[in-house]
């Protein structure tokens, strides 16, 4: 398969082949950052290959072998990203791991995945680690980045990262030929070789491991740059899951592939300012992070002087009617545009530069459906935000939005090199030089996905509308069916329901029931801070979910869901009967949603059964509930509460629809 | 340091009061007090409300001079001081009730703990360049190492006013910590905390010790926290001692169970 050609025809088909090549065409060019000590360090292309092949020769020595395994687990470091492309050097393969997993999710994957080596961050994981390393018989060596705390452990099987380029400066000052024989190896990989391992984030059930070859990330990479003219200038920050496809590809692929800068933040709370300093050119991030965003916004322009929410108020108007246009290039008035350079000065451009967004070139959002006023805020402000559609077993992209197409509810045209096509049930299926290997042991679930002819079953419902653009609604398992046989797609409507800023998070129940139910979580910063506006008194999370006041604007929102989905045709049916406020936050911790924060429906459901039978209980008005929840300590405790139900009284069908229907 | 060397360290005595009194006019706050501390130790000092805890931190720090008894810091008898004098030795402290600058930085906040180490004139900070430069610049990154240590960088230039309680604390300790100290006294490090907060503090506590080697005494009335810490604990009842030893001998002390519990009479 054809990858990055360089001028002289010589193929980079493997990422340490891309190293070699950017240190040699970028060699003095910043490649990584991070900020220590306060102060932003920079490495060289270089000096990044400078490290990455003592790194090698010390794995080496400490007995790595080609095709060995190497669970990556951590915060997004420099050194964690090095060994990608250190263990790559060797012929091993990196499995990069959910860093906030507690040990027992760990030790799934680890397992699986046969993990001989363990590179991790810092005492923290070395200690869930160490804590499973019974179950592990296959693990040899864990390498940590950061030794604090680490001085008094049995350092028999267990090194610092700089003990490990010590021993590889060692094997290169002792043999002189062992850089080459390193070189040597480097050249023999080939872009059909595996990769990487990226597991699934298991959203329903255990797991996976998606095998994915060099080439996949590749040429995925290769075609993103291309997509949005990315160069060896951009600026990125990684902040996002290194185990995430969308990390691997962003922070990893595209990187070596274009020859940009990755900073790494200094922490994880500190992200928001890391960002503002660093400037990305280029940034990723799923709609919450825009969300919480723009609520941050919103609470502090509430706080501010009547002058400064009057600007913002008015520059806001003229950026909602005419931004979006003047970004999509339409024609708009003289005055407007005047209007929307002042504006910039005043508004738009400070707001940008608060939120470290001055320079940005191209955003993408994805894993999620994202509001559509929050979408048009940021467009408005000038801010060039895209949606993609894509999954691990695609190599990432599936659909990607053009410039000049881009809707809120879409997700856009198949990505470049990427076939789609839709399966009788609705299902997405596609075909593209990123699809994944196979499932790491795992060849039924390789079958029933992966077809023989390449096509992947994505496990999305989903249809093109007039413009070809796909509109992905659901998981096509979980499309239900109420009793009557209408049809409900539970996260569309959930998704509806997320969209208020004063919900966090909705689970939408009704397949094979009467009608449609939903919990809600109330959105803390938001909720709060009308609370505190409005003079309503609480003392905990508990408390203002239960507050009265706060289900009435709930009530209200659910209402106007229903209202939407009332004018939505065949959806009317899926309106919400009935509701209820949880009195504690949904968590990852307690397994109710995923690491990549996705609802699991299901097992919300088991756990909440009390409170679900409930809701389809019409005399009910009130239920007791107690549930075992797990501390970030990992201590379990139990939490009581009487949750209130309410009702909600049907929209009807709005007057044109009702004509449609009888035609 | 390896576990066999802090052992070692161990034998020394950093500190020794022996039969120490200290009275206000007719109230008698401490009682002929004796113990020591050990280099390295975590020494933990327990008791009942009023019982002379913060007195006795006080007396070891040079705010209080107590009419009675000698102290031997670092083998030299000690004569009455002022507390900066005892900070130029090595002594920092946290305070029960946070006092830091509410209104400066988290960063000028821990770098305002470096003040003994300056030792470059006024005149030359006016001007700024040149040595006080020089000399700002290694502070500063003494500073970021604690900052560092203590992973309170997102907080670095938020005043501490603004932070909630748990974290100055943190910050407090920052600032103790920033004058390197060889005996930390913390006066209830913990008051006020949740778990969690709890649970950090302990973290950092045992890593300051570990990793700097500092010998630390506290105060402190969480007796989970107390217990797992500390490696000797001294038990104090109206003014006096009534045990001293490990974690375990301490747990099933008589004495300290009827001044914690009560005894019927």
């Amino acid at each position: 398969m054809a990858a990055a050609k360089a001028p002289e025809g010589a193929v980079y088909d493997t990422f340490p082949k891309l190293l070699l090549r950017n240190a040699s065409i970028y060699g003095d060019r910043p490649a990584m950052r991070e900020k220590d000590l306060g102060i932003w360090q920079t490495w060289t292309w270089k000096e990044v290959l400078e490290i990455v092949r003592r790194y090698a020769l010390g794995l080496k020595k400490l007995g790595l072998k080609p095709g060995d395994k190497v669970a990556i687990i951590g915060d997004n470091r420099p050194r964690l990203y090095w060994t990608f492309a250190a263990v790559q050097s060797l012929g091993a393969i990196p499995v990069p791991s959910y860093q906030d997993a507690v040990a027992e999710e760990m030790v799934y994957v680890l397992k699986h995945a046969d993990a001989a080596f363990a590179i991790v961050e810092d005492q923290e994981q070395v200690d869930k680690v160490l804590s499973v390393s019974d179950q592990l018989p296959k693990l040899k060596k864990v390498i940590y980045d950061d030794d604090r705390g680490l001085q008094e452990y049995d350092h028999k099987n267990l090194h610092g990262f700089e003990q490990v380029i010590e021993l590889g400066q060692k094997e290169m000052d002792k043999d002189p030929k062992a850089l080459e024989r390193l070189d040597a190896g480097i050249a023999k990989g080939k872009g059909t070789d595996v990769g990487v391992f990226l597991y699934t984030s298991g959203t329903t059930g255990q797991p996976k491991g998606v095998v994915l070859s060099n080439d996949n990330i590749l040429l995925s990479a290769i075609n993103g740059n291309a997509f949005d003219n990315l160069d060896e200038t951009e600026e990125v920050l990684a902040y996002l899951p290194m185990a995430w496809v969308g990390d691997h590809v962003f922070s990893y692929g595209q990187s070596y592939t274009a020859g940009f800068c990755v900073s790494c933040p200094e922490s994880r709370d500190t992200i928001n300012d890391d960002r503002r300093e660093i400037g990305p050119t280029y940034f990723f991030a799923p709609p919450r992070v825009f969300e919480i965003l723009l609520t941050q916004i919103t609470v502090n322009m509430e706080d501010a002087g009547a002058l400064k929410r009057k600007m913002y108020s008015y520059f806001m108007d003229v950026a909602k009617r005419s931004g979006e246009k003047i970004l999509n290039g339409e024609s708009v008035s003289f005055m407007e545009r005047l209007k929307y350079q002042l504006g910039e000065f005043f508004v738009y451009g400070p707001l940008k530069n608060q939120m470290g967004m001055s320079r940005l070139k191209v955003g993408y959002t994805a894993g999620e459906a994202i509001g559509p006023e929050i979408f048009s805020f940021y467009r408005s402000l000038g801010l060039n935000l895209k949606q993609l559609y894509g999954q691990t077993e695609a190599g990432i992209y599936v659909t990607i939005q053009p410039d000049g197409e881009i809707r809120s509810d879409t997700v856009g045209p198949p990505a470049p090199d990427v076939e789609i096509k839709i399966d009788k049930n609705g299902e997405v299926l596609y075909r593209s030089p990123g699809v994944f290997l196979e499932y790491y042991k795992n060849k039924a679930a390789t079958r029933s996905t992966k077809t023989k002819d390449g096509w992947v079953h994505s496990g999305d419902a989903g249809f093109f509308d007039d413009e070809g653009h796909l509109r992905v609604i659901d998981r096509a398992k979980d499309v239900g069916k109420l009793k009557d046989g209408t049809l409900i797609p539970p996260k569309y409507i959930e998704n509806k329901l997320k969209f208020f800023p004063n919900i966090q998070e909705a689970v939408a129940f009704g397949d094979g029931r009467e009608y449609c139910t939903a919990f809600i979580n109330i959105d803390l910063t938001s909720v709060s801070n009308w609370a505190e506006r409005n003079s309503v008194i609480y003392g905990s999370y508990q408390e203002l979910a239960g507050h009265p006041d706060v289900y009435s604007m709930i009530e209200e929102h659910v209402r106007e869901v229903n209202r939407q989905l009332a004018g939505e045709g065949d959806l009317a049916g899926a309106q919400i009967r009935r509701f209820l406020i949880l009195h504690k936050e949904l968590d990852p911790d307690d397994g109710e949603i995923t690491r990549t924060a996705k609802v699991r429906r299901g097992f919300v459901g088991e756990r909440y059964k009390p409170l679900v039978d409930a809701l389809y209980n019409k005399k009910k008005y009130k239920q007791h509930i107690s549930t075992e929840v797990t501390f970030e300590d990992g201590r379990a405790g139990k939490l009581a509460a009487d949750v209130e139900i309410r009702d909600v009284p049907l929209e009807e069908i709005p007057e044109h629809h009702m004509q449609e229907a009888a035609e | 340091m390896n576990v066999a060397a802090k052992d070692i360290a161990k034998g020394q005595n950093i500190l020794e009061i022996d039969g120490i009194s200290l009275s206000f006019g007719g109230v008698k706050a401490i009682r002929d007090v004796s113990f020591d501390v050990k280099k390295g130790e975590i020494r933990a000092i327990i008791g009942p409300n009023g019982a002379g805890k913060t007195s006795m931190l006080n007396v070891i720090n040079g705010f209080y001079h107590p009419q009675e008894g000698t102290i031997n810091y670092k083998g030299a008898k000690r004569h009455d001081m002022r507390p900066y004098v005892a900070a130029t030795q090595g002594i920092a402290r946290t305070f029960q009730n946070v006092a830091l600058f509410a209104g400066m930085s988290t960063l000028d906040n821990i770098m305002s703990g470096r003040m003994l180490k300056m030792k470059v004139s006024l005149p030359w900070h006016f001007i700024r360049f040149g040595p006080a430069e020089r000399e700002e610049l290694e502070h500063r990154e003494r500073v970021e190492h604690i900052i560092d240590f203590l992973e309170i960088q997102a907080i670095r230039r938020t005043p501490v006013g603004r932070l909630p309680y748990g974290l100055q604390k943190r910050v407090e300790l920052g600032r103790a910590l920033a004058m390197e100290p060889e005996l930390l006294l913390l006066d209830e490090p913990m008051a006020g905390m949740n778990l969690e907060e709890k649970e950090d503090m302990s973290r950092y506590i045992l890593d300051v010790n570990d990793q700097f080697g500092t010998t630390i005494a506290l105060i402190e009335h969480d007796m989970g926290v107390v217990m797992d810490l500390s490696d000797r604990v001294l038990v104090l009842d109206y003014g006096e001692k009534i045990a001293d030893g490990t974690p375990d001998e301490i747990k099933n002390n008589q004495n300290v169970i009827d001044a914690y519990l009560g005894v019927a009479h």
